[in-house]
């Protein structure tokens, strides 16, 4: 994966995450992590190689079948990405709406998500008013509505305290529980440790270690 | 005070944000668009009206230029014919010009003095053609020659077929204008929405990785851009009957303004279906505009 005329960003990385498996992606800044996320969640496409998602080739997936394929996936973006026009409330249900689902369906489902991650007095303030923790868990909050079977986070606990570090692991740890395959790019080694969850680590782009990983057999 | 949130009561807030510095600037110019186009409709019914008229007038009419033979005088001239011509079927009356008032019609060519009294002058017959089934100019100029009168019958139809390419001229550049103004109106949404999408890319990008169809996302600015259209055609709309209103009230004693622009009240309806129509056509070229705009995004 390059961006235009750049240097690889990724190179040569092969790896596959089994349904249901919960990993943490780890690696030093410019290492890769986020442009690896772009493209599971889409927002980039591979300059070579093959990315396959529920067994579906990414490269041969028609731009009508996105859409679908974007809605099983969850992602919390490092910039939040929130709509600073829309309320907490509007915000956490963009994904149940997009879907085109009926209000009624979902009020009580984002209300209950709001107020566990915190949010629950603070569903009809906008972005700007929020503080980083707090717009951190909103934006968890928008990526885990909709159930998806891919949970993706890039730096989710960067912005918030010790005890709700722990908390937005037990999320994703539930969510993984229920079957939601979950790849959380962290820096937090505490967090990563305390997790136990096998790691994917990548530098300079390639993959130095995940489970079943042996450097001695590596490109 | 504290303002509890009840989730219960909750319904979904616009997707885009609400009217910015660049909304007001389009509603301007379709609000502009839309006056020129409601003057131009009003324009083009009056217009046509005033052509018909003028057809009518013509056509409905004959003069007959007598000259006097032999020991005639000029006036017993001008009485045959217009015996003659009074007898031909398809004319309601034929009335010989005294020679004042032929006078006074060259008047304002030969100036106050008029013209010596010694020099002959043709005399005219005035013909009032029957509306229904009215007579030709070949009929009047048969039945003169028949009578052994020398004259020339002058129908009109010159002027006739005149006013009615001015007419048709007319209709025509009201219609193109009003075309043209609807393809501007395209344009500028067209434009509008490219601006939108790109200025609001944040929105867009968000609702795409949250799952977003181009079309739902096309639809967002579609609906935005028609309701736009839709306020602002109405405004134009309202302004162009207003002035069209005022032009007409304010020339109503005014014959010869009358008759150049004569604006009927029924007149004013013709921009009534513009919020609509510019509804339309914002909805569409915003949709069309957006749905090719988003193929560019991931």
């Amino acid at each position: 994966m390059r961006y235009g005329r750049e240097p690889e960003v990724l190179k040569d990385i092969s790896f596959e995450l089994t349904r249901g498996s919960f990993h943490f992606l780890t690696g030093p800044s410019g290492s890769g992590k986020s442009t690896l996320l772009k493209l599971i969640y889409l927002a980039e496409q591979a300059t070579r190689g093959r990315i396959e998602i529920f067994g579906q080739d990414l490269a041969l997936l028609k731009r009508k079948d996105r859409p679908m394929m974007r809605r099983r996936i969850g992602v919390v973006f490092q910039e939040f990405r929130l709509l600073d026009h829309l309320s907490v409330f509007d915000n956490a249900a963009l994904g149940p709406r997009i879907a085109g689902r009926k209000p009624a369906s979902y009020r009580a489902d984002v209300a209950d998500l709001l107020a566990w991650v915190g949010l629950g007095d603070r569903m009809h303030a906008m972005p700007p008013a929020l503080s980083g923790g707090e717009k951190q868990r909103l934006a968890i909050a928008r990526a885990v509505i909709n159930r998806p079977d891919i949970l993706l986070a890039d730096e989710p606990t960067g912005n918030v305290d010790d005890a709700m570090s722990l908390r937005i692991l037990r999320l994703f740890v539930e969510l993984n529980r229920v079957g939601a395959t979950v790849l959380i790019a962290s820096h937090d080694n505490d967090l990563v440790a305390r997790s136990g969850k096998p790691v994917l680590n990548l530098e300079a782009g390639q993959l130095a270690s995940h489970p079943g990983f042996d450097p001695e057999m590596a490109p | 005070m504290s303002l509890a949130f009840d989730a219960n009561k909750w319904w979904p807030a616009p997707l885009l944000p609400r009217a910015d510095g660049r909304d007001w600037a389009l509603l301007f110019v379709v609000t502009v668009l839309s006056f020129m186009a409601g003057l131009a409709a009003i324009g083009g019914f009056a217009g046509s009206r005033a052509a018909q008229g003028w057809r009518s007038e013509i056509a409905g009419s004959a003069t007959v230029i007598v000259s006097a033979q032999g020991t005639d005088t000029p006036d017993a001239a001008a009485a045959r014919a217009a015996e003659v011509v009074s007898g031909v079927e398809g004319v309601a009356e034929a009335q010989a010009l005294s020679a004042a008032k032929a006078q006074a019609l060259v008047g304002p060519l030969v100036g106050p003095a008029g013209l010596p009294p010694d020099l002959p002058y043709p005399r005219l017959v005035a013909v009032q053609l029957d509306p229904k089934a009215p007579a030709s100019g070949a009929d009047l100029d048969r039945a003169l020659k028949a009578a052994g009168v020398d004259a020339v019958v002058d129908d009109h139809s010159r002027w006739t077929a005149q006013i009615m390419r001015a007419g048709g001229a007319f209709e025509a550049a009201s219609v193109a204008l009003f075309l043209l103004v609807l393809a501007a109106l395209g344009a500028v949404v067209a434009f509008a929405t490219r601006q939108g999408l790109t200025a609001r890319r944040d929105v867009v990008d968000a609702l795409h990785l949250a799952g977003a169809t181009d079309s739902f996302i096309a639809r967002l600015f579609q609906a935005r851009f028609a309701r736009s259209a839709a306020q602002a055609g109405l405004a134009g709309a309202l302004l162009a009957i207003a002035v069209a209103g005022l032009i007409k009230m304010t020339t109503a004693g005014d014959q010869q303004l009358t008759a150049l622009l004569p604006i009927a009240w029924r007149d004013l309806a013709a921009p009534a279906p513009f919020p609509l129509l510019g509804a339309l056509v914002a909805a569409v070229t915003g949709r069309l505009t957006a749905m090719a705009a988003l193929k560019d995004h991931p």
